[in-house]
């Protein structure tokens, strides 16, 4: 798959191992802002006040 | 002849061997992908937030402290407080307005952390201490509540479990300087609202103290119950009077003074 995307990357190889470098960046920059703050609502161990449910 | 069959057996690959071997191969990356998100995913929760929250608390208390204007010179060594009658209570703030500064030299000597109203996520996971909004204000007869997460988001609550009962826990609003003492902790089952009431864990009880009362989770790293630490209001000073002189230099540090 990675292979795949590494072969099919335009240019010489500084340039691909550039894009891809800049594409994994890209990924983590969008979990970090929104995969992980949206399922942060899903774990249990952050949860701090006491009976969250009838707090506003 | 050799070199030249091997070449064009690795560019066209048999169909059959080679549609399992993608499979598979592609099984594999994906496979590899998930467990370096999750880890991504460990290391955002437990690192990242801290970071990013550390970053809005410090904006907060900047932003608190230049709407109080110039700081008062601290007041007289500890051994003699004045007394300054019955506490200022402050009205409460809008959904997350910050409510004042707390100081807790337990947990280290720069300890400072805005206090700000409500506890919903978008307060607690970026503005630190979140009063909850049908709890007392600072100095009021009855129960000061405030939350905080334990490990991420700006830990604000970390050592919470390292409080040691005399210890005190200053809270600087815009009227003035609230001393509370640390009495004992608890650790309760998440639904026990009772923690929250005038008089703690007492439903039927009148207050006559002002209590101060913090919850967090428990154990660290989980949240299958929650730790509360209750402290009592020992004296206040007004903001005319300077901050106490235990904490004048921490004072002075959140004013960019230090």
């Amino acid at each position: 798959m990675y292979g795949w995307i590494f072969r099919h990357l335009p240019g010489p190889l500084w340039l691909r191992i550039l894009t891809s470098l800049v594409l994994a960046a890209a990924a983590v920059v969008l979990m970090v802002q929104f995969l992980f703050p949206w399922l942060s609502q899903f774990t249990q161990f952050t949860d701090s006040t006491i009976g969250s449910v009838t707090q506003p | 002849m050799l070199l030249q069959e091997k070449e064009t057996r690795v560019a066209v690959p048999p169909p059959r061997a080679g549609v399992l071997r993608t499979a598979v191969q592609i099984m594999g990356e994906l496979l590899i992908t998930a467990g370096v998100i999750l880890l991504l995913f460990v290391a955002w929760q437990l690192w990242w937030t801290n970071v990013e929250s550390d970053a809005k608390q410090s904006e907060a208390i900047k932003n608190f402290v230049q709407e109080l204007g110039p700081l008062a010179p601290p007041s007289a060594a500890p051994s003699n407080p004045a007394d300054y009658g019955p506490p200022v209570v402050s009205e409460p703030p809008s959904h997350g307005g910050t409510i004042g500064i707390m100081y807790v030299p337990r947990f280290g000597a720069d300890y400072t952390r805005p206090i700000a109203q409500g506890t919903s996520t978008d307060v607690l996971d970026t503005l630190g201490l979140g009063h909850y909004k049908n709890t007392s204000m600072p100095g009021a007869v009855g129960n000061f509540a405030v939350a905080g997460h334990r490990q991420t988001h700006g830990a604000v609550l970390d050592n919470i479990h390292t409080l040691v009962p005399g210890d005190k826990i200053y809270v600087q609003t815009k009227d003035g300087y609230y001393v509370y003492v640390f009495r004992n902790n608890q650790v309760v089952l998440p639904t026990s609202t009772d923690v929250l009431l005038p008089v703690p864990a007492q439903p039927a009880a009148t207050p006559t103290e002002s209590f101060l009362t913090m919850t967090s989770c428990n154990p660290r790293f989980g949240a299958q119950e929650r730790i509360i630490a209750y402290s009592v209001l020992e004296r206040w000073q007004p903001a005319s009077a300077g901050p106490p002189a235990e904490i004048a230099r921490q004072v002075a540090k959140a004013r960019g003074e230090g």
